[in-house]
């Protein structure tokens, strides 16, 4: 499937348009471009079989992190909890449509799909296989990654539960760990460029 | 990390091609100067540069100026309980609701992810957007880098919207207290979608299409 306008030994900067004559790089390395400094292209040492492992970690955390309260509340004997669904729940039942989509697009929505994909992927490339549906799901994936804001969603939980400190008792819940390992676990998935799979040798 | 060399200091544009947004290919426009519509490798749509991008980004960001009043104005939370009556929350006042209580670290926290940031957004970009319209040929790797910047911090001001929603979450003991969310939060993600949308409509090769160093006539 090579047609005579692909230059694959050339890479073009993303942010400044500058062309490059592409060279190998060792695990781990990245090519930078000379006059803006935006990274060309990049290799990870963390090869598809290490990166479905970390997915599908992330995967159980992510299942843990929504069924799981965050945190428990008590105030006189009377105590709440909640869930990042629950809060999204709420939010609807309050009339707040529109923020109850953004919270739910950004926190659930979008890191559950990049996930899948990435499952989707990285099994894909360990069985050296690239069905038709294989590009289109590529740039799925990094059409929507930018939306997904887990970590931010992380630390807008620790702001509530010093604001909460002040007017009730506050118990951690088992949700508010598995959101931290699940932050750490998304920050290495969100390092690994899957465009480099295009790279890798044809099947 | 291994600096390259370039083929010698030249755009793709420059030599007719293009390379896929996607799956990062070049390809070559044919000799009349015209690239395929999508990448033949990904199926990616193809642009030299992105469509009608100082247009996309000015509407964008006048939105977010014009949402930016109601979002800092209309209270993003209503807090009522038995003991104190109902209180109406902007963000401001939660900033200084933590300034107060001692918690100074937060408050500047909040401060930046929910002022500063949203503020910084608006005017870098809208600086960046009049010095491409003017061809500015100065300083393009510090305009580089403020862009980086900007699109490395902006959605980080999500902070508050995701403040509000747990609150509104855990804050349910009817009689005794409930929090619920304000017509200024969805007005403030509002702001941070459009500073997002914006940012990502703004094609930072424009800035360097004015490079001195480079004659993009050949």
């Amino acid at each position: 499937m090579m047609s005579a306008n692909m230059k694959e030994t050339l890479a073009a900067c993303h942010d400044c348009d500058a062309l490059y004559r592409r060279v190998p790089l060792q695990p781990g390395e990245q090519a930078r471009c000379i006059r803006c400094n935006a990274v060309l292209y990049r290799t990870s040492r963390i090869g598809p079989d290490a990166m479905l492992a970390i997915v599908l970690t992330a995967l159980i955390t992510f299942v843990i992190a929504n069924v799981f309260p965050i945190v428990e509340l008590s105030v006189q004997g009377i105590t709440s909890s909640s869930t990042l669904i629950g809060s999204v729940h709420a939010l609807w039942g309050d009339k707040r449509e529109i923020v109850a989509t953004l919270v739910l697009a950004t926190t659930l929505m979008v890191p559950l799909l990049d996930m899948l994909i990435m499952v989707l992927l990285t099994s894909l490339a360990l069985m050296h296989r690239r069905p038709p549906y294989f590009a289109p799901l590529l740039r799925l994936v990094q059409t929507v990654r930018p939306w997904g804001m887990i970590e931010i969603f992380m630390l807008g939980v620790l702001v509530s539960l010093v604001k909460l400190s002040a007017m009730a008792s506050v118990v951690p819940g088992v949700a508010l760990w598995a959101f931290a390992i699940l932050t750490l676990l998304l920050a290495l998935m969100l390092s690994w460029d899957p465009a480099f799979l295009w790279t890798e040798d044809e099947p | 990390m291994k600096r390259i060399q370039p083929v010698t200091m030249l755009t793709a544009s420059d030599l007719g091609m293009v390379a896929c947004e996607y799956c990062a290919l070049v390809v070559q426009a044919d000799e009349n100067g015209h690239h395929p519509d999508f990448c033949p490798r990904c199926g990616g749509r193809l642009h030299s540069r992105h469509t009608q991008s100082l247009q996309r980004c000015w509407a964008f960001l006048i939105a977010a100026a014009i949402l930016y009043i109601p979002a800092n104005i209309l209270p993003i939370m209503r807090t009522s309980s038995l003991f104190s009556g109902a209180e109406d929350d902007t963000i401001m006042t939660g900033i200084v609701y933590f300034w107060t209580s001692g918690s100074i670290g937060l408050a500047a926290l909040i401060f930046t992810a929910s002022i500063l940031v949203p503020m910084l957004k608006l005017f870098s970009l809208a600086f960046l957007t009049i010095s491409v319209q003017r061809r500015w040929r100065y300083s393009l790797g510090q305009r580089m880098i403020l862009f980086r910047i900007v699109e490395g911090v902006g959605r980080w001001s999500m902070l508050d919207v995701f403040v509000v929603a747990l609150m509104v979450g855990l804050v349910q003991f009817h009689a005794l207290a409930e929090i619920k969310a304000g017509p200024g939060a969805a007005a403030f993600g509002g702001v941070v979608v459009l500073t997002m949308l914006a940012s990502k409509s703004f094609d930072a090769r424009l800035i360097w299409d004015n490079d001195p160093r480079i004659s993009h006539d050949r």
